[in-house]
């Protein structure tokens, strides 16, 4: 679906992406991981066609430096602030984006409906919150139905709350025949949207693995307090330190350090064993 | 929710050049509708173009918008001061503030070529600064007609027409600033220095150059070509009915060398300045990084 090879961008002498080569599958989910500077974003507007660069960017077969337009035609953008027209309303940017796909006004109705929108249609761009207007953002990437999603940290600027909601909203919208491209530095939301993470230092390739390997190779630990019935906590405690768990027995219930991937693996042990999981907590 | 996402939408094949710059257009028309800056200067070049029909309309002998009498030439240096600054700013803060909102990244990560996009802000921003010349010539033509003076439609057409064309170079050379600048800021400042170069310097300039250096009347024409907002005012002139003494003596070389044929090559020139500028910022703006 995807196919990049040897792809190079420097600034002013500087490689910000350096020799990178990697291709996602149809329906493949592949993140791109790496702190600030590691030229996540400009991998995404090259395959944009928005910068040019070294190397080579094939989607579906077509060379994105020779037809730009058409590649574009099978790509849904979401970028990591709002670039959409803040004096415009949210009806009129969902017409301009039909107009400019060629798609009919009908498919703008449905996805105001399907994200939840309705009602907002007269606001002007401006006046939406940070999250609404990410959604508005997503329902905009979604309008031609393209098989390709470019995600460039769709949730860093938002609020707790409402980066769960727009990771929940992207989990809803994958499928088997749509391919996604996120980039993040958030390994929770890699971990909920990704098939496969890319970590970059640099703009170099470090490393290129499944998700669920993805934290515990990255030696993260995380904190999983769980809370119990008083008089369970001390054999919950006793019962998840016999399976191998770190745990540690609390007031109101027992405390875990863990590989991230392992959170599911300790809520789903106690259920098993019939103790009554009250609450839980994650700590980074 | 995902039910509904899944229906996949007919996608048309349309020719993508034109329709893409049309949407492209229309939606500069729109911005403009609500853009306070434009309305501004709307609002000021109609208040003035009335304010001129009214002031020369106390003369009864030169209040009519007949022939090049005082009121159409007020109304040619109102435009040549007005409408080239006008044009010039809109045309020059349109892609370089895009660039800074990130609204040009939306715009481009649609399927749509640069040159579309170019093309659309073009047609987008001429369309919008004719509509306001229309506002303006049609309230002083009019004003003229209310307070009983005679005014000739054509010539009140002619002269809305040859402005509209002066826009379009303004416009395109606004565009082609816009293009070559990083910010929005500098778009403004460099344009609002060109707008003086040639409205006033170039003017003035032609002039010290003259008495300074003996130039012949051939090259007076030539330099005077060579700006946009010259040109204008030669072509005005020049299809108006006025006198060619108000053209000094370029005017008059021009008049005798070419005689009514100076329009076609004035008409020309200001062709040629929106198929260079446009050229230009094409080439700029199809080869710069969108970072």
């Amino acid at each position: 679906m995807i196919d990049v090879k040897h792809l190079t961008k420097s600034y002013k002498g500087l490689p910000v992406v350096d020799d990178l080569s990697f291709n996602v599958t149809q329906g493949q989910s592949v993140a791109l991981w790496g702190p600030n500077g590691a030229g996540k974003t400009t991998i995404l507007r090259c395959l944009l066609g928005l910068i040019s660069h070294q190397g080579h960017i094939t989607i579906d077969g077509y060379d994105t430096k020779q037809v730009a337009e058409k590649t574009r035609s099978f790509i849904g953008y979401v970028p990591q602030e709002s670039n959409l027209y803040g004096n415009l309303t949210v009806n009129e940017t969902l017409a301009l984006s039909c107009r400019l796909r060629k798609i009919p006004l009908t498919r703008a109705r449905e996805i105001t409906t399907s994200l939840n929108l309705d009602g907002l249609g007269k606001k002007r761009v401006k006046e939406l919150s940070g999250g609404m207007r990410q959604k508005l953002a997503i329902g905009i990437s979604l309008l031609s139905n393209p098989p390709i999603l470019l995600l460039d940290e769709p949730s860093s600027s938002l609020d707790l709350a409402t980066q769960h909601q727009i990771t929940s909203l992207l989990q809803s919208i994958k499928r088997p025949d749509r391919s996604f491209i996120l980039t993040s530095h958030r390994v929770q939301e890699v971990e909920a949207l990704a098939d496969r993470v890319i970590a970059l230092d640099n703009g170099r390739k470090t490393q290129d693995c499944p998700a669920r390997e993805f934290a515990s190779s990255l030696g993260l630990q995380t904190w999983l307090q769980i809370t119990l019935p008083p008089h369970q906590c001390a054999p919950a405690q006793t019962r998840l330190e016999a399976a191998g768990f770190d745990a540690q027995q609390l007031s109101g219930g027992v405390l875990l350090n863990l590989p991230s991937n392992q959170r599911a693996a300790a809520l789903s042990f106690l259920h098993n064993a019939r103790f009554d999981v009250l609450d839980f907590e994650v700590r980074q | 929710m995902t039910n509904q996402l899944e229906r996949v939408p007919n996608l048309r094949r349309f020719n993508f050049f034109n329709y893409s710059a049309i949407v492209i257009a229309c939606k500069v028309i729109h911005e403009g509708r609500r853009d306070r800056w434009f309305w501004s200067f709307a609002g000021g070049f109609t208040l003035l173009a009335v304010a001129i029909t009214t002031t020369t309309s106390q003369n009864k002998t030169f209040g009519s918008i007949r022939g090049f009498g005082p009121t159409a030439a007020s109304l040619v240096a109102l435009v040549h001061l007005l409408i080239t600054l006008m044009a010039l700013t809109l045309g020059a803060r349109q892609l370089s503030s895009e660039r800074e909102s990130n609204t040009l990244a939306f715009l481009l990560s649609q399927p749509v070529s640069r040159s579309n996009v170019l093309w659309g802000t073009f047609i987008g921003h001429v369309a919008t600064m004719s509509a306001s010349v229309f506002l303006g010539f049609g309230a002083a033509g009019i004003f003229s007609t209310i307070r009983g003076n005679s005014t000739d439609a054509l010539l009140l057409l002619r002269l809305t027409g040859l402005t509209c064309l002066l826009v379009a170079a303004m416009v395109a050379l606004g565009v082609l600033i816009s293009t070559a600048t990083q910010k929005s800021s500098s778009a403004l400042g460099f344009s609002v220095s060109v707008w003086f170069l040639m409205v006033f310097l170039g003017d003035l300039g032609l002039m010290a150059a003259t008495v300074t250096t003996q130039l012949s009347a051939k090259t007076l024409l030539l330099l005077a070509l060579l700006n946009p907002t010259e040109a204008f005012r030669i072509t005005a002139v020049v299809s108006l009915g006025g006198s060619i003494d108000a053209l000094g003596p370029a005017g008059t070389y021009a008049i005798d060398t070419f005689g009514a044929g100076i329009i076609g090559l004035t008409l020309g020139v200001l062709i040629l300045w929106i198929a260079v500028a446009l050229g230009l910022s094409l080439m700029i703006f199809s080869r710069r990084d969108l970072a």
